[in-house]
């Protein structure tokens, strides 16, 4: 059957995975998993057996199911090589692997809801900026040395996602994300894959 | 990023020490630490990444100097908790006489630091059978005892092995 996932419309995690999908042409179902509904849908007894860190995205492929937005992206990449989500050469591929797990270990984890509901409510905005500021202060510097028209070279790799808008983060900072940011937004596959795009975005929110 | 570790090779630096190990992996492939099939690359990587994105970052030490002192130890075993607790229900699935299957991978080598940071915060890891024997299996390991934190070039006197 199709492969089926579990994604919050706005989550950056699953974005990642719905581009990777969009890029390799996977047709996919949708199953929406809403983070904040019911207490938070990703606590029920039937998602969390699917994962057990109750956390979207998750992905049901190949009569398996994967969480973990990069090892879900690996997995494609593994699976379906082509169109290339990383570079051939093994250093270009530590670049983009790095630059990766900067942005989903190092600064999504931190600003994540689950997080920020620990964090005093009065202090949770400035705890993601800060997170946010961080981890792109040390990107911008890094792109300086990977970048062409993307983050890695020319080609779209391992795909990016940039929530600052709604920390409402001042990116003056980061002239190099914000030009790949918007090089990448105009692609198709990352248009169709937006949080405003997706079956269960609330009408309000809706492109 | 300001944070340890990374690694001068073959001309260029890495950071990130799954980026790390996944380059180690593609230019130095034997011994393996990821498996050939790609559905068991994925639990690896789905634990290390649990490990290293889930868990690790939120109980390190940039995170708690944010978090008030009274409320740091709390806060670190919270995170180590509902990592561990999605962790074992995970290996049931994946673990043989490691994290997955019977070879030492990359998913084993996030396993004994976090344990470590564990014992640190004393979380207890009577709820995480499978996680301590999994733990005490590979303790036993040279590759595991040699780079043990007690015995480093940089490790204080009194925490010396």
């Amino acid at each position: 059957g199709q492969p089926i996932l579990y994604s919050y419309f706005r989550s950056s995690c699953s974005w990642r995975v719905r581009i990777a999908l969009a890029l390799k042409g996977i047709d996919y179902e949708t199953v929406p998993i809403n983070l904040i509904k019911d207490g938070g849908q990703q606590f029920s007894k039937d998602f969390q057996a699917l994962n057990p860190m109750k956390q979207v995205p998750a992905l049901k492929i190949d009569g398996i199911t994967i969480h973990q937005s990069l090892a879900i992206i690996e997995y494609l990449e593994e699976t379906r090589p082509t169109p290339r989500l990383l570079p051939q050469d093994p250093k270009k591929r530590a670049s983009v692997r790095m630059i990766s797990d900067l942005i989903a270990g190092g600064i999504q984890p931190l600003q994540n809801l689950s997080v920020l509901k620990q964090v005093e409510e009065e202090l949770q905005l400035t705890w993601a900026q800060n997170a946010i500021i961080s981890g792109f202060n040390a990107l911008e510097q890094i792109l300086q040395s990977t970048a062409g028209t993307y983050c890695v070279g020319d080609e779209v790799s391992c795909p990016q996602v940039f929530l600052y808008y709604r920390f409402k983060v001042d990116c003056t900072p980061y002239p190099t994300i914000s030009s790949i940011n918007k090089r990448l937004l105009v692609l198709e596959a990352f248009q169709v894959t937006h949080p405003c795009r997706q079956p269960d975005t609330p009408t309000e929110l809706r492109a | 990023m300001k944070q340890v570790p990374a690694l001068k090779i073959d001309g260029i630096t890495i950071h990130q020490s799954l980026a790390i190990i996944e380059y180690l992996e593609e230019t130095r492939p034997t011994p393996r630490l990821l498996p050939q099939d790609p559905k068991k690359r994925a639990s690896v990587r789905m634990i290390s990444d649990l490990i290293a994105g889930g868990i690790q970052p939120l109980q390190n030490l940039s995170v708690l100097k944010q978090v008030e002192e009274e409320l740091q130890l709390t806060w670190a075993q919270n995170a180590i908790i509902s990592g561990f607790n999605a962790l074992e229900q995970i290996l049931q699935s994946t673990a043989g006489t490691y994290c997955v299957g019977d070879e030492v991978t990359m998913a084993d080598l996030c396993l004994v630091p976090q344990v470590a940071n564990a014992e640190r915060f004393k979380v207890d890891c009577t709820p995480y059978p499978t996680i301590s024997s999994i733990n005490k299996r590979l303790l036993v390991l040279e590759a595991f005892q040699v780079t043990h934190p007690c015995r480093q070039p940089d490790t204080p006197t009194e925490l010396r092995a």
